[in-house]
């Protein structure tokens, strides 16, 4: 494999198991998820593009070790976005996700495993993850590691012949600490790294080419066989007296196609009586643009690779986002010990630096830098039982 | 910077000594046990906004939800 | 190349399981007097631990937002049932600030032994809680035998066959 075994990450694994050793005798108790059933109806809409579908999750103990979840998930997609609208194809289509998984109680970890299967008519993607918890230091500190590895197919509609193939892998952990009675803090690092054919099969970027009515013309995009990425974040809560919390988290990424990037986000907490809580939520993120994205190349072939997503060009983004959840206490539902009412909605602004809306038009290269605002809608139900 | 993570880790945790007794007792937890104090609240949710960002972001990873990436294009 | 990650995966998780496996017992002997303490119950009257002599006592301190503490309450209540009528009782310590959550758990999850609000947390204290939830078997001349710090499926077994062997001490 090209991208092999980063030295890094197998000392991690080594270390964290070495430090397990010393903490065995502090192990105590872990807990298993509670049973629970989740119904989400989400919708994005922004761009041109909208999706929306359901999100179910199942969850059941059975017996006093195991516990299983099942997950459904689809994306409505129907896109006139940026790209189809300048030289993308525009399309209509669905993405089906089914995942399963199982959460196991060994002594005192808990052991998790889960598969998943994407589909949608020019993509399917196979991922399969395990992770293992560990409560150490008197349950003030959790530990977690997990692998997660993935195998794509690609296609391409109206290009039969069209099939190739990428495997991801990623590898996680985590620390969450508890620091005070009213704080917890968690520490999470995360490696992934891609290899195959890793851009999108619709895609084009622009050279200057004065033979062109438009002053430009476009090629296929051209990315690296390989990805890799680092990305370290660190979150804390922490508990306000009169029953509230606030939330602060940063991350810092970095990857080996030179795109960096910062995000950092704030959220408060606040329940009223017994059945409401309220939510409000910031979140900015910024990134810097891959080696080999250009909004515009000087000419055909310019570099061996060649990029113009909007995803890897120099940009940022806002959120606004604010959450209702009312509790329900129902006394003589059946078997369903509590319920819950959710509506969530985030407006993000996204704003770029250096990614052109060929859609508006203008003197080449002077086109107006794109920007658009998303309106990100979830309705959901949630049940425990 | 992986190497360092891993020291920085290990040192942290073996000069803090064997014998360390938390310093949150474990009755003290009740505002720790509140929901409104968990990372996430509603993982499905939460994996779903990801998924947003994800989608549309350069970055991804460590944003401290469990299970496998959405393999999506 | 997976074939070369993969092992070392593999063997990686194996330790990890093998540690974790072969933890600590989480329950200890220890020998000692039960220190006396006098805590009101939820009756309203004032209990002393030194008034159960002569009996096996179970102290469980518990909290309601203390998942395996939910779990554990049932299984206490059935031990509780078995084995009373042989001399044994079960204190059940709550250690929160107010009694509110606590009565509301115990509306859901109704035990009829004792229980007793340590709201200040002195017993806690001085009996060094270190996990919730807490279980200490005081044998009939007051002596600590068990303790056990959490819990987890399975520990009811253990009590049981403990509080058997206090009993035809």
């Amino acid at each position: 494999m090209a991208v092999t075994r980063l030295k890094g990450s197998r000392r991690l694994q080594i270390g964290l198991l070495v430090t397990l050793t010393l903490l065995a005798p502090f192990l105590v108790a872990a807990v298993l998820p509670k049973d629970r059933l989740d119904a989400l109806y989400h919708a994005y809409n922004g761009g041109g593009v909208e999706v929306d579908g359901p999100s179910i999750l199942w969850r059941k103990q059975f017996g006093q070790y195991t516990s299983v979840n099942a997950n459904y998930y689809i994306d409505a997609i129907s896109s006139a976005s940026i790209d189809a609208v300048t030289s993308a194809s525009p399309y209509k289509e669905e993405r089906r996700e089914k995942s399963i998984g199982g959460d196991f109680l060994l002594n005192t970890a808990i052991m998790s495993l889960g598969y998943t299967v994407s589909e949608e008519n020019d993509f399917d993607a196979k991922t399969a993850s395990v992770s293992l918890s560990q409560d150490v230091f008197g349950d003030l500190t959790t530990v977690s590691m997990g692998y997660v590895r993935g195998w794509d197919q690609i296609g391409k509609n109206g290009d039969p012949q069209f099939s190739e193939k990428a495997n991801r892998q990623r590898y996680r952990i985590g620390v969450s600490q508890i620091l005070t009675r009213n704080m917890i803090a968690a520490l999470n690092f995360e490696t992934v790294s891609d290899e195959g054919f890793l851009n999108n099969p619709y895609r084009s970027v622009r050279y200057l080419d004065s033979g062109s009515a438009s002053g430009y013309s476009y090629e296929p995009e051209v990315y690296p066989k390989t990805h890799t990425s680092n990305a370290l974040s660190l979150r804390a809560r922490y508990y306000l007296p009169y029953r509230a919390s606030l939330l602060g988290e940063y991350r810092y990424f970095t990857d080996s196609w030179g795109v960096r990037a910062n995000n950092i986000a704030f959220g408060y907490s606040h329940p009223h009586g017994q059945n409401w809580i309220f939510d409000v939520r910031y979140r900015y993120y910024t990134q810097d643009d891959a080696d080999f994205y250009s909004d515009l190349f000087p000419n055909r072939q310019a570099q061996n690779f060649l990029a113009r997503d909007k995803e890897l060009s120099r940009f940022n983004n806002h959120t606004l986002g604010l959450s209702v959840s009312y509790e329900i206490t129902p006394k003589d539902w059946f078997f369903i010990d509590r319920g819950s009412i959710n509506l969530s909605y985030d407006h993000i602004f996204f704003r770029y630096k250096n990614f052109r809306d060929l859609s508006i038009g203008g003197v080449v290269d002077q086109e107006p830098l794109y920007a658009f605002d998303a309106d990100v809608l979830q309705i959901y139900l949630s049940l425990w039982y | 910077m992986n190497t360092r993570l891993v020291i920085v880790f290990l040192v942290v945790i073996l000069l803090s000594g064997c014998d360390i007794k938390p310093w949150v007792k474990p009755y003290q937890r009740s505002h720790l046990a509140d929901p409104i104090m968990q990372f996430s609240r509603d993982p499905v949710s939460t994996a779903y906004i990801n998924h947003v960002y994800e989608a549309r972001e350069g970055a991804r990873g460590a944003e401290g939800s469990q299970g496998g990436g959405c393999g999506c294009n | 190349m997976h074939y070369t990650q993969l092992p070392k995966i593999v063997r990686v998780l194996a330790l990890f399981l093998l540690v974790i496996l072969t933890a600590t017992p989480h329950a200890e002997e220890i020998m000692g007097q039960a220190p006396d303490f006098t805590l009101k119950s939820r009756s309203g009257e004032n209990l002393k631990l030194s008034e159960f002599r002569g009996e096996v006592v179970m102290l469980n301190f518990w909290a309601s937002w203390c998942g395996p503490c939910r779990q554990e309450m049932p299984l206490l209540e059935e031990l509780y049932q078995h084995y009373k009528p042989l001399g044994f009782t079960i204190l059940a310590v709550n250690v929160e600030d107010a009694s509110s959550d606590a009565m509301a758990m115990l509306k859901d999850i109704p035990v009829s032994f004792p229980v007793l609000f340590d709201s200040d947390n002195k017993v806690s204290d001085i009996y060094g809680v270190e996990a919730m939830p807490s279980t200490v078997l005081i044998n009939r001349d007051g002596n600590i035998r068990f303790v056990h710090l959490g819990y987890l499926p399975g520990y009811e077994v253990e009590y049981a066959r403990e509080i058997k062997s206090l009993i035809q001490e």
